[in-house]
């Protein structure tokens, strides 16, 4: 997908272009008011850019020079909003089949069986969207974006109107449909764990511009990025494989370059893929091992980069084989004499997993209906 | 006489009251929705002028547009002679005339009613239709139109009461005729007219309470399912 749009709204410009994979989840990330509504909206064609360019998987959806502009219903795009937007009028079953009707049979690849497994909303087809609690409709919602075969699914803050436990009812099936079809997702969020334990790729988006757009692993260990990503959320994502579900002391064993993770236990198989994320305030330094210390996991490595903001703090970019950061107070940094290129030893306080991170094992339901894997990527 | 016999007078007074006002709420009905459409959705120049003069036979006296309407369609009239002239339409002095009539004094109503609902209609219903694949006239006919269903039975029940009730207008435009013209109303009128006809005005209220009784209790009715089926 290549995302190439401008629309002036009174002072407010966006004017955003970025490429994103056609397959996975992309997650457009930002603050409230950085634009990103208005662009989905755009992708959708609800709303028409001033210029610009958007391409969907081959298929031009708008181009201002070429004088194209598909109105919204001839574009494939599902689209789930964050308020779910279900036909109060229509039963739940009518609401699935609303855009499934107006899909070309010989273009639908997802069948209302599959999608209802695997939503788990067999028992709300004849209700009224009245009748549904938030969690229910959103998970509705989706069903119903995606039963039109779409070639792209926008998610505009599917969460956002849930309370906690809605949230992680939800959660779960946005992540299981990510690897059951090979639609493509454009995920709206300012939420950094929502989009840890969907996304592939991350675009970054301030004040209606991109501020960076690439892989979200990467982008996570950029240093002048960590201002846009949230101080709550400044950190290291790390990429690590199931070494041991449970390994002799009950938690469970997480590999990556060399190393062992051990973090509480999750529901994951052996050489499962698995997301990590590790604040940068849980990282302590030392220049010897400990000998005697509770810190479970402890990292050979060394001071990559320094970064000094002038605060009460020190942000430290270990290289541990990856990055890894790391934030300690100026004192301690003061008393170390670290300097870059020097050995360290990272001391891992806890390490936040992605629950069900990208490719582990669904927290609870069945597996994805078995024509639905065949198309997983 | 049977109190329950009605007398040939009043049959045909009821029946003829109740053909011209299902005929004038059938015909304003559509355009009623197209108005309403127009005047919630769209911008354009000279949109003040067309809500002034969709509203305009609220505010005018009945006779007033009953004589407008002599004026303009009668068969002498700037647009009643061409009717007749080229298509053989007369509109003076019969029952079509009395549809229009009480079309034009009942659609503000409609109208109103209609359009209250109509701007009601969450606008991210329809978007999100759109994007589930339907074109624009199936998204009204399929999203927007159900939706206002409430408005729409209270703009017709309004309409239609207001069409049964309609008077000045009717006996300006079309006169008094009995059997062609002669609706409720006017043939009450008619027997306060003459001596002893006390008794046949006082029968012929009495009816035209119980019609618009029932009327209400229909769109209550209605308006009750309507709003079961939303809460499924």
């Amino acid at each position: 997908m290549e995302i190439k749009m401008r629309r002036r709204q009174g002072d407010f410009l966006v004017d955003a272009a970025f490429k994103g994979p056609e397959s996975g989840v992309t997650a457009l990330f930002g603050p409230s008011g950085a634009g990103k509504t208005s662009l989905i909206n755009m992708v959708a064609g609800l709303l028409r850019p001033d210029a610009g360019r958007i391409t969907v998987n081959g298929l031009c959806l708008f181009d201002s020079a070429r004088r194209i502009n598909l109105p919204p219903e001839k574009r494939r795009i599902g689209y789930v909003f964050q308020d779910g937007r279900l036909l109060p009028h229509l039963s739940v079953r009518a609401n699935l089949s609303y855009g499934m009707h107006r899909t070309p049979a010989d273009r639908r690849f997802v069948s209302l069986d599959a999608v209802v497994a695997l939503l788990g909303i067999g028992h709300l087809l004849s209700r009224r969207p009245a009748r549904l609690s938030g969690g229910e409709k959103q998970r509705v919602a989706i069903g119903r974006a995606l039963l039109t075969s779409p070639a792209l699914l926008l998610m505009d803050e599917p969460l956002a109107s849930l309370d906690a436990p809605r949230k992680s009812e939800v959660l779960p099936f946005i992540m299981r449909l990510s690897r059951a079809y090979a639609i493509p997702i454009l995920y709206v969020s300012h939420i950094m764990d929502e989009i840890l334990n969907l996304a592939d790729h991350l675009v970054i988006l301030d004040a209606g511009r991109v501020v960076a757009s690439g892989n979200l692993d990467d982008l996570m260990a950029r240093p002048e990025l960590q201002t846009h990503l949230g101080r709550e959320d400044y950190g290291s994502v790390i990429s690590t494989v199931v070494d041991a579900p449970r390994d002799a002391s009950g938690l469970t064993r997480l590999r990556f370059h060399d190393h062992l993770l051990k973090v509480p236990p999750i529901a994951a198989e052996r050489s499962a893929p698995v997301r990590v994320r590790i604040a940068a305030r849980n990282v302590a330094v030392a220049l010897q091992a400990p000998s005697a210390t509770s810190f479970q996991n402890i990292l050979p490595g060394r001071v990559d980069q320094i970064i000094d903001h002038g605060e009460s703090f020190v942000d430290l970019r270990l290289d541990v084989g990856c990055f890894l950061w790391a934030r300690i107070t100026r004192p301690s940094f003061l008393d170390l004499h670290l300097k870059t290129g020097q050995p360290v030893f990272a001391l891992i306080k806890s390490v936040a997993v992605s629950p069900g991170a990208e490719n582990t094992k669904p927290l609870y339901g069945q597996q994805c209906h078995p024509d639905a894997c065949s198309k997983h990527r | 006489m049977h109190f329950w016999h009605l007398t040939d007078i009043e049959i045909e007074a009821l029946r003829l009251s109740l053909w011209v006002s299902g005929w004038a709420v059938a015909a304003s009905l559509p355009i009623g929705i197209l108005a309403a459409w127009v005047l919630a959705r769209l911008r354009f120049p000279g949109k003040n002028l067309l809500d002034g003069m969709v509203h305009l036979p609220l505010v005018l006296p009945p006779v007033v547009t009953g004589y407008l309407l002599l004026v303009l369609l009668g068969r002498n009239g700037l647009i009643g002679a061409a009717l007749y002239k080229y298509l053989g339409i007369v509109l003076a002095f019969n029952w079509k005339g009395a549809v229009l009539a009480a079309a034009v004094m009942s659609f503000p109503l409609l109208v109103r009613a209609v359009r209250l609902s109509l701007e009601s209609v969450d606008q991210g219903l329809e978007a999100a239709a759109r994007t589930l694949g339907a074109g624009p006239v199936r998204v009204f006919f399929t999203v927007t139109l159900p939706l206002m269903a409430p408005g729409i039975i209270t703009g017709l029940i309004l309409a239609f009461a207001r069409s049964l009730g309609e008077f000045g207008a009717t006996i300006t435009f079309v006169s008094n005729i009995r059997g062609e013209t002669q609706t409720l109303p006017l043939a009450l009128y008619t027997l306060t007219q003459v001596p002893d006809g006390e008794i046949g005005a006082m029968r012929l209220c009495i009816l035209s309470v119980l019609i618009a009784m029932a009327a209400l209790v229909c769109s209550e009715i209605l308006a009750r399912r309507f709003a079961a089926r939303m809460r499924g």
